[in-house]
């Protein structure tokens, strides 16, 4: 046996030692002023687990035996979510403060929430896997019900838990079969169990049922029905946290599972995953066509990208690993972007979601209008901002993978999306409303609209860095 | 008749399919909901028991103590969000959870 390397988990021992005494500063101080306090601690733990997680060894590590791993996909993951997961804190300070929700425990099950999904990033075990996910799900199940005296927050919160929950179930009713085909829960061993030796029907059930459940939790069609509600009905800053870090994290448990556990089978599950694709691409842009609430739109737009990452994961190859983190990460971004400015659309001190209420912004408000134009022309991906070099990557990867059918759908479905991406920008550029939205937009979404927009502009230059560490991070999957 | 891994497996295949029927054709009440994943994550243990014995490995079992402690933690979060949604629409029967559609 291993020893225990304590250090190579330093982020999330970090996390869990600083969560808990978050807790406690909370119990000991119940007024606004002690959840301020909790939320900026909440926001300065993630940024320094972020920075060591940053400063970790790309090379892989092992600690527990073997059930955590750290390599350069987790530290490539657990930037992400840690940064981003504390760009959203930011941001939810102000809804919070107006909604008169600002209460300790929202920060600290964000932080909970953080932390089990860098578990899941980093899990070298059926068991780690698990109880990283459900720490993150339970923790989210929370968060979406957090406004208590809302019957559309609560109600979301019920569906979520309901199907998160069939979806673990699924999940873990996979992992039993494939701990009885394999031997072990280890994805090491379960690799050199999982040969693509079809006659092992243990093995094939358990793949698909784990599979099924994944897509759950990454919302793939068409395992998506709880999406559009949750997006919807939860508070809207989670819904910003929702659409960010959760599906890093999911698509990168994902990359884990079947190219750690299942990286000698690929040919059994490249088609499963392959239909995955194919069926959340074409479901998230029709149906987002006739949305009329923009939260929904937000939803179905991000059934669609969880499409076009999975094809970097069908592909099965070292390319397909990049794309794959590539894609997520410049998702992430766009997305916070986005939702700054959702969080922002006020009238009266109320939120409104319409789509219509976006009309005549170009006039009102110069600067956000083409913030929001770029990022909507990187989400349709649009040559040559990052939107479009996302795209780019996971469309190589499967170029090389031979899954030229599956890059048609792609396409026709990118073609699609585009239409309704336009039609914000049309809203926005070329019709007319009296209606203003309250002045002025607080700074915290000014700076990361504008940074985000900028990061869209920018990738073209190398891709900001991104890419290469993106690449480096998959030559752990080099064959 | 020898009592072997099979007969186990098809118990707890049987428990969890019942499960996910309860979940997808119950039109009446939450709580229903909540006791079919429960039955879904017990056949799962059943599943990870008898696959620990036949192996002769102890980590199925480690598994199920895993599941059976997160199942109450998720049963715990699973009723304290019913009991809020009850507060706001005052009924728990499924149809009624259905503010938001399309």
């Amino acid at each position: 046996m291993e020893q225990l390397n304590l250090l190579v988990a330093a982020p999330e021992l970090i996390l869990a030692i600083g969560a808990l005494a978050l807790l406690m500063l909370g119990v000991f101080r119940q007024n606004a002023a002690g959840a301020s306090l909790v939320m900026w601690l909440s926001i300065a733990l993630l940024v320094v687990a972020g920075l060591v997680a940053y400063a970790a060894d790309e090379a892989s590590n092992t600690a527990f035996g073997g059930v955590f791993v750290s390599d350069g996909v987790s530290r490539f993951a657990k930037i992400f979510i840690f940064f981003g997961t504390a760009v959203t804190l930011w941001m939810s300070r102000d809804y919070l403060n107006r909604a008169k929700l600002m209460q300790f425990e929202f920060p600290v099950l964000v932080v909970f929430a953080a932390l089990g999904m860098s578990m899941m990033v980093s899990s070298g075990d059926l068991i780690a896997l698990y109880v990283g996910l459900e720490l993150q799900s339970l923790s989210l199940y929370v968060l979406a019900s957090f406004r208590r005296d809302s019957v559309r927050s609560t109600e979301a919160g019920l569906k979520y838990f309901v199907l998160g929950a069939l979806s673990s179930g699924l999940l873990l009713f996979g992992s039993s079969f494939v701990y009885g085909a394999a031997g072990s829960t280890e994805f090491t061993v379960i690799a050199e169990h999982a040969t693509g030796d079809h006659t092992n029907i243990a093995m094939v059930i358990g793949l698909a049922l784990m599979l099924a459940g994944l897509a759950f939790k990454i919302s793939a069609a068409p395992f998506h029905m709880w999406t559009p509600d949750v997006y919807e009905g939860a508070p809207t800053p989670v819904t910003a946290f929702f659409a960010t870090a959760p599906k890093m994290a999911a698509a990168v448990l994902m990359v884990r599972v079947l190219y750690d556990g299942f990286g000698n089978a690929v040919e059994s599950w490249q088609m499963i995953v392959a239909f995955l694709a194919a069926a959340s691409m074409l479901l998230g842009s029709i149906a987002a066509i006739g949305q009329t609430d923009i939260k929904r739109l937000m939803a179905y737009s991000s059934i669609g990208h969880m499409g076009f990452a999975l094809v970097g994961l069908a592909a099965g190859n070292e390319a397909g690993a990049r794309g794959v983190l590539v894609y997520l990460a410049v998702y992430m971004v766009m997305n916070l972007g986005v939702f700054a400015y959702i969080l922002t659309m006020r009238r009266e001190g109320v939120l409104v979601t319409k789509i219509s209420d976006l009309a005549g912004l170009w006039e009102k408000d110069g600067f956000a209008a083409i913030c929001l134009v770029i990022l909507m022309f990187s989400l349709a991906g649009i040559p040559p901002l990052a939107g479009f070099w996302a795209k780019w990557y996971v469309f190589q990867a499967a170029v090389e993978a031979e899954l030229i059918w599956l890059l048609l759908v792609a396409t026709v479905a990118a073609v699609i999306s585009a239409f309704y991406y336009l039609r914000l920008i049309k809203i926005m550029v070329f019709d007319d409303s009296e209606a203003e939205f309250d002045t002025p937009m607080g700074r915290e979404f000014r700076i990361v609209l504008g940074l985000s927009a900028a990061v869209m502009v920018l990738f073209v230059a190398g891709g900001l860095g991104v890419t290469q560490m993106a690449a480096d991070a998959a030559t752990l999957y080099a064959r | 008749m020898e009592i072997g891994l099979t007969h186990y497996l098809t118990v707890a295949s049987i428990l969890f399919v019942i499960g996910i029927f309860g979940i997808f054709l119950n039109r009446k009440n939450v709580i229903i909901i909540l006791m079919s994943i429960e039955l879904m994550l017990l056949a799962v243990n059943i599943n990870f028991v008898a696959f620990s014995t036949h192996l002769n490995d102890l980590g199925g079992q480690v598994f199920t103590m895993f599941v059976l402690t997160v199942a109450a933690a998720e049963a715990a979060i699973g009723l304290a969000i019913l009991v809020c949604f009850h507060r706001n629409r005052g009924t728990i029967a499924v149809e009624d959870v259905a503010m938001m559609k399309g």
